[in-house]
């Protein structure tokens, strides 16, 4: 949590610098034996309240291997489990193709469309450039299920129907109000001389922004990469009313639906396995990533 | 940094007062283009067709079959559901936002030092928080599951059940909210409370103020901002509900536990196919939501004057 990247300094220009987090109690860090006694209760306190956060996932994923009644994996440990998902309706691979066919396209265009939009909105001077973003930043104010449903009719006329890249693009749109915001606050943060001084050289503007720009906004746009990932990755509400067809379900819905397949039995085994398959890839980024994923939530807080 | 900033202002408003050249202009809407073209083709024009779909007759399967206005709306209003599911919309919502906004905060003053433990502690609270809803709500399926559960044993012999009647669905689905997004609005908080500057705290204690005095009357007025965003943000993700009670509770048990956002999706697509009265319903939770949120915007503001 140390705020000391570009993006969130150029938000923090205008105002105050957030102030230093020094110990405000003095003693309070010192590791005298009055120290430590002062300190414990408080250590089993919130140690106690971070268990509680963490106990459910490391439960599920023990559990998924672990022998229980009523699963493929009755006795023993082992993957029992995870060999029922493999073989569920089209299979499990092909329902992770599906969501990494759909997270990968909804982060290329994120990327590319955010860039683009937060490099002329930060740097350029154009007829409807606000009224452009105050209308992207307006997707937020309205109600998922009030856009889906439009959505589904729209993309029906269109031949986008029961489509995977009907979905990247559905979503890619719910993605802009915050990668646009956030690309638009990057480019601002980087020196107007950086990219003047190269187009002096001779540059065009987009030379500029390919040579000198996008390193500069590097942080930027893998916050932006990695917001756009973990929404398209978990997304159910998009895929559950713009998807019919079973070989083309995404993962949430391919096991949200593999609950109650079987005479309405319920095969909690496999349900945890795909919970584990689903959460693994965010919280390996989110571990990879917490600088970048916690300097999302902030740029947003900072400016309101 | 400290080179550009002090002459960056003048010469942003020079540029400002000049006329824009044809050719930046041009150049802008280039680069804004792909923008522009997703937000109208994929926002506007939606929300233009949600209106139109709302005041046609518009079967799921037959498509645009004419006007029909008022029809949908008086159709949505008088849904047998339509009451039930604004009334418990608005009680989750409540106690969601209440919950969410005292725990961030609490959460946020316990791990505010920093410090090795500390960093930790922000991590797994935070960690929930990158896994989607709709597997977090799977995750709580099966932690709640009377057979798979591993608190099974406990709550036959307390004779209670986590989704079987109506409250305990609510309270159930309430700590799933909690476990997924407490971390989220302990991030927005941290924020908050660094911008507060440290000499304030430093006067209040000076003047001899407890921390509760303390807390009352300086970090609360000054998280104001703070306390705003937050807010508005619970508020609008609790009133648009759905993953977490459709997989959970799936509205159960007795239809107990419908929210707004699940009957729209019921009307459409679940049964009644009516893709008009669907739109009537959207069109009337998007009016809503504006309105609510204007309300509260001028209620903070009008609280700073």
């Amino acid at each position: 949590m140390t705020v000391d990247s570009s993006p969130t300094r150029a938000a923090d220009a205008g105002s105050r610098r957030p102030a230093e987090r020094a110990p405000t109690r003095p003693g309070s860090r010192g590791l005298t034996i009055a120290g430590v006694a002062y300190r414990t209760p408080y250590w089993v306190f919130t140690g106690a309240v971070a268990v509680v956060f963490l106990f459910p996932l490391v439960w599920t994923a023990v559990a998924s291997v672990s022998p229980q009644a009523g699963t493929n994996q009755v006795t023993g440990w082992g993957f029992g489990n995870y060999t029922t998902l493999a073989h569920y309706q089209a299979g499990v691979w092909r329902y992770l193709a599906n969501s990494a066919f759909v997270s990968l396209l909804t982060v290329a265009l994120t990327l590319l469309i955010s860039l683009l939009g937060g490099y002329a909105f930060a740097r350029f001077r154009f007829p409807g450039r606000n009224i452009l973003f105050l209308l992207t930043l307006a997707i937020l104010m309205v109600p998922y299920a009030t856009l889906l449903i439009p959505l589904y009719v729209l993309l029906n006329e269109v031949g986008l129907q029961n489509s995977l890249v009907g979905v990247a693009l559905v979503l890619t749109m719910f993605q802009l109000p915050f990668s646009t915001f956030l690309m638009r606050i990057s480019f601002e943060a980087v020196p107007r001389e950086l990219d003047e001084a190269a187009k002096v050289d001779g540059c065009s503007s987009f030379t500029a922004l390919w040579r000198v720009l996008v390193p500069a906004v590097k942080p930027g746009l893998i916050t932006v990469g990695l917001f756009a990932f973990l929404a398209a990755w978990n997304d159910f509400m998009a895929p559950l009313i713009l998807i019919n067809d079973s070989e083309r379900m995404t993962l949430p819905l391919a096991v949200s639906n593999l609950r109650g397949q079987v005479q309405g039995v319920v095969d909690y085994g496999a349900t945890e396995a795909g919970v584990v398959v689903l959460a693994l890839p965010c919280v390996v980024l989110f571990l990879l990533l917490q600088r970048h994923y916690v300097r999302g939530f902030m740029s947003g807080a900072l400016k309101g | 940094m400290n080179v550009s900033a002090p002459a960056r202002p003048p010469s942003a408003a020079v540029r400002g007062r000049a006329r824009p050249s044809r050719r930046q202009a041009l150049f802008g809407w280039i680069y804004a283009t792909p923008t522009a073209v997703f937000v109208a083709a994929l926002f506007v024009l939606p929300l233009l067709l949600v209106v139109k779909m709302s005041v046609s007759r518009w079967p799921l399967l037959t498509g645009d079959q004419g006007l029909n206005a008022p029809d949908n709306f008086t159709k949505a209003v008088d849904h047998r559901f339509f009451t039930d599911s604004v009334v418990f919309t608005v009680k989750y919502t409540v106690i969601a936002t209440v919950l969410l906004l005292a725990l961030g905060l609490g959460m946020a003053l316990l791990v505010q030092e920093s410090s090795r433990w500390n960093n930790l502690l922000r991590a797994s609270f935070l960690v929930p928080s990158a896994l989607g809803l709709a597997s977090a709500s799977l995750l709580f399926y099966v932690l709640y599951s009377p057979y798979a559960s591993p608190l099974a044993p406990v709550v036959e012999r307390l004779g209670i059940t986590f989704l079987g009647s109506p409250n305990a669905a609510l309270f159930s689905t309430v700590f799933l909210i909690v476990w997924r997004y407490a971390g989220f609005y302990m991030v927005l908080m941290l924020v908050g409370l660094q911008s507060i500057p440290a000499d304030v705290f430093e006067a209040a204690r000076s003047d001899g103020a407890s921390r509760w005095q303390t807390f009352r009357s300086v970090t609360l007025p000054l998280l104001r901002p703070t306390l705003a965003l937050t807010t508005v943000l619970c508020v609008t993700g609790s009133l648009l509900a759905f993953e977490q009670f459709y997989i959970l509770t799936k509205g159960g048990p007795d239809n107990s536990t419908i929210t707004v956002v699940q009957l729209i999706y019921m009307i459409a697509f679940q049964g009644q196919n009516d893709l008009g009265v669907a739109a009537a319903l959207s069109v009337i939770v998007l009016a809503a939501l504006v309105l609510i949120n204007a309300l509260q915007l001028r209620a903070f503001r009008s609280e700073e004057n």
